[in-house]
């Protein structure tokens, strides 16, 4: 499991980002319009895909792609 | 642990009730375009029914009831009790199931009372009326069961608005020495009693001038404090968190079975992206899990019997289905049940 693949898994969830745009130092919400939808659609593919639930908070918490990587990572750990 | 098995209680028959008046969330003032058909692909909501004002639960559930107590040609008199779930009764006191059974002619032999929960009150009001039946003592019963939440949500706060619909259920519970056993897993959370909550004119916080107030919570999110607030991350996090397990634990280790052994899981329709979500999480194949949401919103308690109502009539004729029923939501309060639907009279959806 890699960051690359974590942003790709990003990408493909949202229509307005184009492939290779996220890089892991990113800020993602400057790259698609933040709202509490797209929070619950992060948590939906980070529970299917790494099989661990990120709360709202550790969106909230989180400022670059790389930041919610660790998160999902150190979540996975705990497991 | 609450985990009941409940014996001698057969489910007899499953009737609905929605208003005929229905919004399209396409048509929502408030919000762009494009976050309206976000909204939609994520939440799986196109369209909801909305009480006229002065309509209420009791009204729908009244209908519901009736038609049902015809389909069955049940004599009333022979009723024993009565239970009406919901968060949205006539009154604050008393307590709208004995309304219900004066209203529909009932017995005063008949026993009538309230429960009040949400998402969950479907499969907790079975669990009580269904315990009670089992004695032997009531033999034949209604579950009342649906909210009209649109009279509780704020127009101008998209984050409640554009999920709630009305509607009105009833469910017809028979005592039958045969029957297949029902078994029950039921839990709750109260540490997250403010994730879904009415804030005002209860008695923790009385009702005032001040309730009547319109504040501006930001994100499109403007309300009093007599309407819903509803925390849709926590919501989330929280079905995501517990209704898989809750479910695996009833099957599993209660039944003894495996999750593909069921031909049916009718899940609290809250959220089209959450119930694909626990889907995915239980590895089960779609064609079990049937959906009303897209059509009629979120209706509370009433929306597993809705979904039964609406997408499975045709399903549950015939042989005997194994199914499990799942609702969670406001209290925090959740819970799942394994009913066999044997030859269930269900009558076509009323419109009023």
């Amino acid at each position: 499991m890699s960051i690359e693949k974590f942003i790709d898994q990003v990408e493909e969830e949202f229509e307005e980002l184009e492939q290779g745009t996220l890089k892991p130092d990113s800020n993602f919400r400057e790259y698609f319009e933040w709202n509490s939808v797209n929070a619950l659609i992060i948590i939906a593919l980070i529970d299917s895909e790494y099989d661990v639930t990120i709360n709202a908070e550790d969106i909230q918490q989180a400022a670059t792609v790389q930041d919610l990587y660790h998160k999902v990572m150190e979540l996975k750990e705990a497991s | 642990m609450a985990v009941l098995t409940v014996p001698h209680t057969r489910v007899r028959g499953i009737a609905a009730c929605v208003p005929r008046n229905e919004e399209s969330n396409y048509d929502y003032e408030l919000t762009s375009e494009k976050e309206r058909k976000m909204f939609v692909k994520t939440t799986g909501i196109e369209t909801r029914r909305v009480a006229e004002e002065g309509v209420t639960t009791a009204d729908l559930c009244y209908q519901a009831a009736e038609q049902l107590i015809e389909e069955l040609q049940w004599d009333k008199q022979e009723i024993d009790a009565l239970v009406f779930i919901s968060q949205s009764g006539d009154y604050i006191l008393p307590a709208t199931g004995i309304l219900l059974q004066d209203r529909l002619g009932l017995p005063k032999t008949t026993m009538a009372y309230d429960v009040n929960l949400g998402c969950s009150g479907y499969i907790y009001g079975m669990a009580q009326l269904g315990s009670l039946i089992s004695t032997g003592g009531i033999r034949k019963a209604l579950m009342l069961v649906g909210d009209v939440s649109t009279a509780t949500s704020s127009y101008r706060d998209k984050s409640t608005y554009l999920l709630f619909g009305d509607a009105g259920t009833a469910t017809a519970l028979e005592f039958d020495k045969d029957a297949s056993e029902m078994t029950f897993n039921l839990q709750s959370d109260g540490s997250g009693y403010d994730t879904i909550i009415i804030p005002e004119g209860g008695l923790r916080k009385f009702v005032s001038e001040e309730s009547f107030k319109y504040k501006d919570h930001g994100n499109g999110m403007v309300r009093n404090g007599i309407q819903v607030a509803l925390n849709g991350e926590k919501v989330f996090h929280f079905s995501m968190r517990e209704v898989a397990p809750n479910i695996r634990e009833l099957v599993e280790n209660r039944l003894g079975k495996a999750l593909d052994d069921f031909d049916y899981y009718v899940l609290h329709q809250a959220n089209m992206l959450m119930n694909n979500s626990i889907r995915r999480k239980l590895k089960l194949e779609k064609e079990k899990f049937p959906n009303s949401i897209q059509r009629y919103g979120n209706t509370s308690s009433a929306s597993i019997p809705l979904t039964i109502v609406t997408q499975l009539h045709e399903q549950l004729q015939g042989d005997v289905k194994n199914i499990i029923l799942s609702g969670f939501g406001v209290g925090l309060s959740w819970g799942s049940v394994n009913i066999h639907a044997d030859n269930l009279v269900i009558p076509k959806l009323l419109e009023v």
